[in-house]
């Protein structure tokens, strides 16, 4: 064989195999993290879990319940708040923006928060939340969440509704219905998997953030369902957990890790399919 | 016949006030519609207004009392009388993590891409693709203490020994490969970091990818080019700005991250030219002292991330200039 050939043919096939290896390194990280979740947290799974609250310090009986709830009442007012804002400043992007110069601008800066540092948020909500309320609040944490939620959310819903036809749009509009409800009743129906499938990847998101709660929620270590006050939750829990010398507490952190990585992974999973089932179609 | 005019003019004159309200209704909900959406898209640039507002207040008293000797100030003394505060070793320790992290995740992502988009059998691509998307679901929290509990022992014990035997004694890189063998360090973290960026290359030099016209790269397989060679000299010149922005979106993502860091870094506020040593970065820093400090300590604290939003605003601002510079060629 011609020794270029045959050179050409070597590096390809080292090419192809580093290729390979690279998308296997990729996948293993992801089995090697499963792995020893469920190693390290299916131990600690049992009902107890769900009934009683975190232990104090040394203790060798104890739940996540008071910490299970929290994060669940924040991450709802958290996307609670968010959501609604995303959706309609996504909305104005896509059918008012096209006439605002300022609109460009705005989508610009959204893709920037998209990515913006999650702790920068936390700090951003303790100097105009937490200061001037006077001390941390399960409010504050809620709060730092919703300003996660919004860019994530306008930027689907964006996305969502400039995919939806201009033919829906004009037929609508020839029959005389106003701007509103033409997007309120055509569009938001016709994208409605895709607006859902948004919400749905920042609850994802933000049912894992730990980095804004850290000084705007804080945690508790008792069951309290008082937003003005610090309230428990999964994230700080694992947090403060696993630094700690004792042993209980470091196994409930894996049990804690375990629910929030199955609860995210099982919303991302859900989102993905909804989203492949309307380009499907 | 009157009573039928009569009639009619009265169910004529109730239409008109009904179309009245309605067209009025029509349009006072279109109206507060319009407002409701415009008020809050404005509220998106107002939150970026109040993040760079409420720091630059918070961290104010920070500025006042060191100036441009905060940047080159490598003590970290918040019990001092008074305080020294510098910001020089997390930011050397968020710079150099972040660029260790890109050198890992940059070749691997593309990797992964080209595997997915050239090599991969059709019905294995949603699957692994899939994996990897879902690696970018898991919450930092868990990468933080996953590498605290589990890869941390292992680097210290195989990886970290492996490469100070290797180097030992040779000038330079038997220094930045310094021992001892640590379970907190940069390099602990800087491989964290990686593997979560990595997603985010993968996901977009996948998408850069698939926009490569087929018949470019048809042609260059019918002359004869292997795989290798039509990835080498057509797909990536062709993708090149796509996949620059790609992974500076990821190294934005990488200089910010918090969770996955603080926990196996150390927070060592000591510059040491060994990566296998303690460091911290910037945002480990915050998360692990901000809540119980005060005064000049919790001000100091805000102008790191005051300069971390500056740093990672450029980044990911030439990141997505860049990305919106392909959107433009591609509508074209």
């Amino acid at each position: 064989m011609n020794p270029i050939y045959a050179s050409r043919r070597r590096r390809d096939v080292i090419v192809r195999a580093l290729c390979f290896v690279a998308a296997a390194f990729g996948v293993s990280w992801l089995g090697l993290i499963l792995f020893t979740l469920f190693y390290n947290g299916l131990a600690g799974m049992s009902w107890q879990l769900f009934t009683q609250n975190t232990p104090p310090p040394g203790a060798s009986e104890g739940g996540l319940l008071n910490a299970l709830v929290g994060s669940i009442i924040m991450t709802v007012i958290g996307v609670g708040v968010g959501a609604p804002i995303g959706m309609f400043a996504g909305t104005y992007l896509a059918e008012y923006g096209k006439h605002d110069r300022l609109a460009p601008v705005i989508r610009f800066i959204n893709d920037i928060l998209l990515s913006a540092p999650s702790i920068i948020i936390g700090l951003f909500v303790y100097g105009a939340v937490v200061v001037p309320m006077g001390g941390f609040s399960a409010l504050a944490g809620s709060l730092a969440l919703a300003v996660i939620v919004i860019p994530i959310v306008v930027r689907t819903t964006e996305d969502m509704l400039s995919l939806v036809p201009n033919s829906l749009r004009e037929a609508a509009s020839a029959l005389g219905l106003p701007r509103s409800l033409v997007i309120k009743r055509i569009a938001y129906r016709a994208a409605r998997t895709g607006l859902i499938t948004g919400v749905l990847l920042a609850t994802a998101r933000v049912a894992g953030e730990t980095a804004p709660l850290l000084f705007t929620a804080l945690s508790n270590q008792f069951f309290s369902m008082d937003l003005t006050n610090p309230v428990a939750n999964l994230p700080v829990t694992i947090n403060n957990f696993v630094q700690s010398p004792y042993v209980y507490w470091k196994e409930l952190a894996w049990s804690a890790a375990l629910l929030i990585t199955l609860a995210v992974l099982a919303l991302n999973i859900i989102a993905r399919l909804m989203g492949s089932e309307r380009i499907a179609k | 016949m009157t009573e039928i005019a009569l009639h009619g003019s009265a169910v004529e004159s109730a239409d008109r006030y009904d179309r009245t309200r309605a067209l009025n209704a029509f349009r006072f909900g279109d109206r507060a519609f319009y407002w409701t959406t415009r008020i809050s898209a404005m509220l998106v640039l107002m939150l970026l207004g109040g993040i760079i507002i409420s720091l630059v207040v918070g961290s104010w008293p920070a500025i006042v009392e060191y100036g441009s000797g905060f940047l080159t100030t490598q003590r970290w003394a918040p019990s001092a009388e008074p305080p020294v505060l510098g910001a020089l070793s997390p930011v050397y320790g968020t710079v150099l993590t972040s660029v260790i992290a890109m050198m890992i995740a940059v070749p691997v992502g593309i990797g992964i891409a080209v595997f997915l988009t050239e090599l991969c059998p059709l019905w294995a691509r949603r699957p692994i693709g899939m994996a990897i998307e879902l690696l970018a679901g898991i919450p930092s929290i868990i990468y933080g203490m996953w590498g605290f509990f589990i890869l941390g022992p292992i680097l210290a014990n195989t990886v970290q020994p492996f490469f100070i035997d290797l180097f030992e004694g040779v000038p330079v890189l038997g220094a930045i490969f310094g021992g001892p063998p640590s379970y907190l360090s940069l390099f602990n973290a800087s491989l964290i970091l990686g593997i979560m960026v990595l997603p985010f290359i993968t996901a977009i030099s996948r998408d850069v990818f698939a926009t490569v016209p087929p018949v470019l790269k048809e042609a260059a397989y019918g002359v004869g080019c292997t795989t290798w060679e039509v990835v080498w000299h057509v797909v990536l010149p062709y993708t090149r700005v796509g996949v620059i922005g790609g992974a500076m979106l990821a190294l934005g993502r990488a200089l910010g991250e918090t969770m996955a860091v603080t926990f196996i870094i150390g927070n060592s506020f000591r510059i040491s030219p060994s990566i296998f040593a303690p460091g911290t970065t910037i945002s480990a820093a915050i998360a692990s002292e901000f809540a119980e400090s005060d005064g000049l300590h919790q001000s100091s604290l805000m102008l790191l991330g005051l300069l971390l939003f500056v740093l990672t605003f450029f980044v990911l601002a030439a990141a997505r200039l860049l990305l919106l510079r392909l959107e433009k060629k591609a509508g074209k």
